[in-house]
């Protein structure tokens, strides 16, 4: 008896460690990662994005014509130098060999007056005058190359963007950001209030359609009116004021079951501190 | 068995509940003061007034006083009373509170008086919360019409208690040394006023030079210091009675002592066989004890409210720094590090921290610490400035300053300042004549 009910016992606790440790949605998402990070990459994107992506890709376009174009100007300019040579090398290879015997014959000449220079110089003369049309090639290709990695990491920019705008908890960050900055404009915080306090309200919010505030509420409401507690029940009523003057908010037009309830917390911590 | 089941279900449904709620941070807001409209209190029965007691405009003047108490702390801004709609009497009664939202006030104040049968003043205020459309606080406040300053500064710390969380500090007085007359022959006599610079009163005639009164923060008992035949003595004074006593003299005495937290002891710093220390009285029995024994100069001593530690200045390093030791001289570690001198350190009345005067590169700082010397934050900079003390609610300190001479000695003044922690309201606090060394008292109706 005693061995099947520990048995069981065990078991049931096992299955609960394992849902805790592993279903998803026991976490709790560490909060820093979804505020500190992902806030200010999609600040940007949210504004940049909508308005810039098509203007964008219309000058990434732009500027590798450009680039096009001048790969073309480029590929002229070298050449002047290469026709002179390979025209007469190519259609004649009578004078070349005639030429570069020529050649052997006035190096040859040189070495023997100046060894030492004329090895270093030839040396460079002929990387500098053989090889000019391979290394505009060259050129290119990284030209090309660059091109391609930027074009992959623009890519890569508005993929990242876009997998983090909508993040599996409701609203978007800089919809949050956008609430954010509404009610930081109602809040007056009380100046007196000590920083070095742990004073943290939370006030739930159940929201209209159109924003408008059908009811809100402290969280902590028996904490306003316990004695001693000055400086919390100040600082709930200031927010209370606060969302109160805000009160319709400007919400977005979609997605109302997702913020229909929210919970804001007021810490003026960091102000007050200065 | 089944109710740890059960437990273990609900806390997981729990858990994924809470996360449907979008939570949003707010970290930031206006540091604006609090836009508050201040209705003009009113006279319910007009009848009952006598013509010489409608000649003070009691209703006015109790109006005039709450507002300038509330903007001088620098939290409230006051709406111009030109743009308020609605009359005084039905604000009181049953406010419409979209007529005070529309000029953007967040909070607003009303009240009336009654002089009733025992011909006393009874006046009544109410505190609203506009935004909320609600009232927050109500009293009701007898005297006798003279005391009419006493009720509004009373009123104005239940409104700065209501909307800041800790004590006012209106209904206080401060002691000062009132000084005229040419530089080296300043007439110095002692003075008392209340904290925004009314009811001032001389208490001495300047025929003796006096110093550093310091207020008892348990009573309305001062303690100064007097030049007698060129040896500093130190005298009690009743306030309310005009009772002075002997201390004693204290050859080598610079300061006067301060009080312990219950009044009953007095600490101090003198000279004995050349070397200043750290001694404490009892004002019962008039013991002397010892409290710092080292070949320093040890001086300024101020107790924690509490009464368990002491903070002073010393120049036991080499350079004169501030102090903290145990209440029978033990336990002294030193609290002030930064580059420049620190001096007169006082103990704030909350306990949190330890105010200070600061000389470094000539100039003088006001400035505060934690009571471990962390956190140094200078308030202001200024010439010549020191002898900082606190208000009753360890947010605002008042101390004095004096300009430069031009070559000739003239253009000196001396003034009372105040200035409140956060560095940014501060404030000349006016008096008759020149001023230094002002001391705050408690909260006259605690």
């Amino acid at each position: 008896m005693y061995k099947s009910v520990s048995l069981s016992v065990f078991l049931h606790l096992a299955f609960v460690l394992l849902t805790v440790l592993t279903l998803p949605f026991v976490k709790k998402e560490p909060i820093t990662a979804q505020q500190l990070i992902a806030i200010d990459i999609i600040q940007i994107s949210e504004k940049t994005q909508l308005p810039f992506a098509p203007k964008a890709r219309e000058i990434i376009e732009k500027i590798k014509k450009e680039k096009k174009k001048k790969r073309v100007v480029t590929k002229q300019a070298p050449p002047k130098i290469i026709p002179k040579e390979k025209p007469d090398s190519i259609p004649l290879p009578d004078q070349l060999k005639l030429k570069k015997k020529k050649e052997e014959k006035k190096k040859k000449k040189n070495q023997k007056k100046k060894k030492k220079l004329n090895k270093k110089n030839s040396k460079f003369e002929k990387k500098k005058l053989f090889y000019p049309n391979k290394i505009a090639a060259l050129i290119d290709k990284s030209k090309e190359e660059t091109a391609d990695i930027q074009k992959k990491q623009t890519l890569e920019i508005t993929q990242n963007q876009d997998s983090s705008v909508t993040l599996n908890k409701g609203i978007t960050l800089s919809q949050q950001d956008a609430i954010k900055a509404q009610i930081y404009k109602c809040w007056n915080i009380p100046l007196g209030l000590p920083f070095d306090q742990n004073l943290l309200v939370r006030i739930k919010l159940r929201l209209k359609k159109d924003g408008s505030i059908s009811s809100s509420e402290v969280l902590d409401h028996k904490r306003m009116n316990q004695p001693g507690q000055g400086y919390y029940k100040v600082l709930a009523e200031s927010a209370l004021r606060a969302i109160k003057l805000c009160d319709p908010l400007n919400m977005p037009t979609t997605g109302y079951d997702k913020w229909k309830d929210l919970q804001l917390n007021f810490d003026a911590k960091e102000m007050l501190r200065g | 068995m089944k109710k740890l089941c059960l437990i273990f279900i609900s806390i997981l449904f729990l858990n994924q509940s809470a996360f449907a709620v979008v939570k949003i941070d707010i970290t930031r807001g206006n540091l604006e003061p609090l836009p508050t409209a201040i209705s003009k209190f009113y006279v319910d029965n007009p009848s009952k007034f006598s013509p010489e007691l409608k000649a003070l405009e009691l209703d006015k003047k109790i109006s005039e006083v709450i507002s300038n108490n509330l903007k001088r702390s620098g939290l409230f801004s006051i709406i111009d009373p030109k743009s308020y709609i609605q009359s005084p009497r039905i604000a009181h009664a049953k406010p419409t509170f979209q007529d005070w939202a529309l000029i953007k006030a967040q909070i607003m104040i009303s009240g009336k008086l009654v002089i009733d049968e025992k011909k006393r003043l009874r006046v009544e205020f109410r505190l609203w919360d506009v935004v909320n459309a609600k009232e927050m606080e109500g009293l009701a406040l007898f005297a006798t019409p003279n005391s009419w300053r006493r009720i509004a500064h009373i009123i104005s710390d239940k409104i700065y208690e209501r909307m800041t969380g800790e004590l006012g500090y209106f209904d206080t007085r401060i002691i000062y040394v009132a000084e005229s007359g040419p530089k080296d022959q300043r007439i110095k006599k002692l003075a008392i006023m209340d904290q925004d610079g009314a009811n001032n009163k001389y208490l001495t005639l300047g025929n003796e030079l006096v110093l550093t009164p310091r207020f008892n923060p348990a009573s309305q008992m001062v303690t100064y210091m007097s030049y007698f035949k060129n040896l500093p003595r130190v005298y009690l004074l009743n306030i309310e009675t005009g009772m002075q006593e002997l201390v004693g003299d204290f050859p080598g005495m610079t300061f006067a002592p301060r009080f312990s937290p219950d009044g009953k002891k007095i600490i101090m710093s003198f000279a004995k066989d050349g070397n200043s220390d750290i001694y404490t009285m009892d004002l019962e029995n008039r013991i002397v004890e010892r409290i710092s024994n080292h070949p320093s100069i040890d001086t300024s001593p101020s107790y924690s409210p509490d009464g368990k530690y002491i903070t002073f200045n010393s120049d036991r390093s080499g350079y004169q720094q501030i102090y903290v030791m145990s209440k029978n001289g033990k336990n002294v570690k030193r609290i002030s590090f930064g580059n420049g001198l620190y001096g007169t350190p006082v103990w704030s009345p909350r306990g949190d921290l330890i105010a200070f005067t600061k000389l470094h590169k000539g100039k003088f700082y006001i400035g505060v610490m934690r009571t471990d010397g962390t956190g140094e934050r200078l308030l202001t900079e200024n010439f010549y400035q020191e002898a900082p003390s606190w208000s009753p609610n360890g947010r605002v300190l008042i101390f004095y300053r004096e300009t430069k001479t031009n070559t000739k000695g003239e253009g000196f003044s001396a003034k009372l300042w105040s200035i409140d922690l956060t560095g940014y309201n501060e404030k000349m606090v006016e008096t008759e004549t020149d001023a230094s060394d002002p001391s705050w008292s408690s909260l006259l109706s605690n």
